[in-house]
């Protein structure tokens, strides 16, 4: 087990961050599981400091306007629709 | 068919003329397809249908490829075995009660059992590779902007490339010859002219090793089975025989690939599988409350256990407090990891290790743990890390007991990957 174990109380905590609802069994499971994935990882302080110089470059086009998909392809595959907008739940 | 190799079976025709005409390509459940449901594997996108073709679609379409079907493979890439597909399992032609590999296991199983000529995958820790080790065919995981991943829905972006799976290397050539190429539309992409290839692939299948220098890291051989190692060293006693020459050398960073492959690819899942809420595709279920509340509740029905776990652990490896810990460290590994092969790659040709540490498991037996599955990606993640392509070639003489050998070869080596492995398949 991991010397910093994750308690279900955690594992509800993520779960809210990530916007996933767990069952009670779920959160359970996923607590031990979580110990011994994130002891495993504990092996990365190892890892010594290492400086990485990446060829990046900048990949740009001229903004022309084009075709692009039409409302109903995009509204096609939501389960609710008003209106020609996508409909979601209520903010709060 | 009994071995649940598709989702999805349908016909796409391609144009009538072309390198692949008269030929079938079947396509991971990844991959968006215009009119035809692309559902990752998951209950989430059951119904999901996209309004556009990938650029990989497109292009197999171009070269006159008949698409027989989407292929079944763990739910968003997330798995080693097609296990976690929301669809069910996918049993191995090859070697039947074992799983496929994964995660793009269905793709492999469909070239394996004959049920299409040729496959698409996707591999971002070994996706492509493994079910072709564990089925007995040939994958290649291109390097990193070889395949343009526009229309391919995303896991983990800076690791993952589309590869094809085929019976043999010439074949796999010919299909990474179609789908090469850069492509305005993934600014990830990169013209392999640009740096020291052509898109000739299929004409380096000529099986020529005389001269080649083999780099055998040991720390690809340590934990692996004895029968997997044995077939290994057969393989490149053959490819000694036939002029090639080998000498071991030590890549210390790769004792961390696993971790940092881990903490990377779940963190960008995290990020990635934030747009699965139900809105605007996928499952909404209708729930009651806040939107917070109604998308939890959608995302509890719509995705498996694997899913979730990779999404909480990646918010965790994120969130405040932890992400110097974990994700800023991995990183630290890739560039290391990223160094250490550079400098292999610098006295060898290739790299060459077993594709997977071990022989495909029973279906079933890996499902309860998954630290022993992640474990098993020991030998393909650090190709991902490292952008670099890799081939998995098979090899050994038990039909019951595939076993696939793994070459890496520098940044645009495809071709180097493809004369040697054609040597061997």
């Amino acid at each position: 087990m991991s010397d910093s174990p994750v308690d279900p109380d955690e594992v509800e905590h993520i779960a809210g961050l990530a916007r996933v609802e767990l069952s009670a069994e779920e959160r359970e499971r996923f607590a031990d599981q979580f110990g011994e994935i994130l002891s495993a990882f504990e092996a990365l302080d190892e890892v010594p400091e290492t400086d990485s110089e990446p060829e990046l470059t900048n990949v740009m086009r001229p903004d022309e306007v084009r075709d692009s998909l039409d409302q109903a392809e995009a509204l096609r595959n939501a389960e609710e629709t008003e209106d020609g907008k996508f409909k979601g739940p209520r903010v709060s | 068919m009994s071995e649940n190799i598709y989702i999805t079976e349908t016909t796409i025709e391609g144009d009538e003329d072309g390198p692949l005409a008269g030929r079938t390509v079947a396509v991971k459940d990844n991959i968006s397809t215009e009119g035809v449901r692309t559902t990752c594997g998951s209950a989430m996108l059951e119904e999901y249908v996209p309004p556009y073709d990938g650029t990989v679609i497109e292009r197999l379409k171009a070269a006159g490829a008949t698409i027989p079907g989407k292929t079944n493979m763990d739910e968003f890439g997330m798995g080693t075995t097609t296990e976690t597909s929301a669809f069910g399992s996918t049993d191995n032609p090859a070697a039947p009660g074992h799983v496929p590999g994964g995660s793009s296991g269905g793709s492999a199983a469909a070239v394996a059992a004959g049920e299409a000529d040729l496959a698409l995958g996707t591999d971002t820790g070994g996706s492509v590779r493994c079910p072709a080790a564990f089925c007995g065919v040939v994958g290649i995981k291109p390097t990193y902007g070889l395949v343009s991943r526009y229309g391919l829905i995303a896991y983990a972006n800076s690791l993952e490339q589309i590869g094809p799976l085929a019976p043999s290397v010439e074949e796999a050539a010919e299909l990474l010859e179609v789908i090469a190429g850069p492509d305005e539309r993934d600014g990830t992409t990169r013209d392999a002219t640009d740096h020291g290839s052509d898109y000739e692939y299929a004409e380096a299948a000529d099986g020529d090793v005389d001269g080649l220098e083999i780099g055998v890291p040991t720390e690809l051989l340590d934990g692996a089975d004895d029968r997997v190692v044995d077939q290994f060293w057969n393989a490149i006693d053959d490819l000694e025989a036939r002029g090639a020459s080998y000498h071991e050398v030590s890549l210390p960073s790769l004792e961390h690939a696993v971790e940092a492959y881990y903490v990377i690819a779940m963190s960008e899942a995290s990020s990635n599988l934030a747009r699965f809420d139900g809105v605007r595709y996928g499952t909404s279920g209708g729930y009651d409350g806040n939107w917070n509340e109604a998308f939890a509740a959608a995302r509890e029905e719509g995705f498996g256990e694997e899913v979730k776990r990779r999404i909480l652990l990646g918010t965790y490896a994120l969130s405040a407090g932890y992400h110097d810990k974990y994700y800023k460290k991995a990183q630290d590994a890739r560039a290391w990891i990223q160094q250490d092969f550079d400098e292999a790659l610098s006295e060898a040709d290739v790299l060459a290790s077993p594709t997977m540490p071990v022989t495909p498991f029973e279906l079933g037996e890996s499902l309860d743990d998954p630290m022993k599955m992640y474990l098993a990606d020991a030998n393909t993640t650090p190709v991902n890390l490292a952008n670099l392509p890799a081939i998995s070639v098979p090899v050994g003489d038990d039909p019951g007991l595939p076993v696939g050998l793994q070459l890496v070869g520098p940044a645009f080596g495809e071709k180097r990957l493809i004369r040697a492995g054609s040597a061997l398949a």
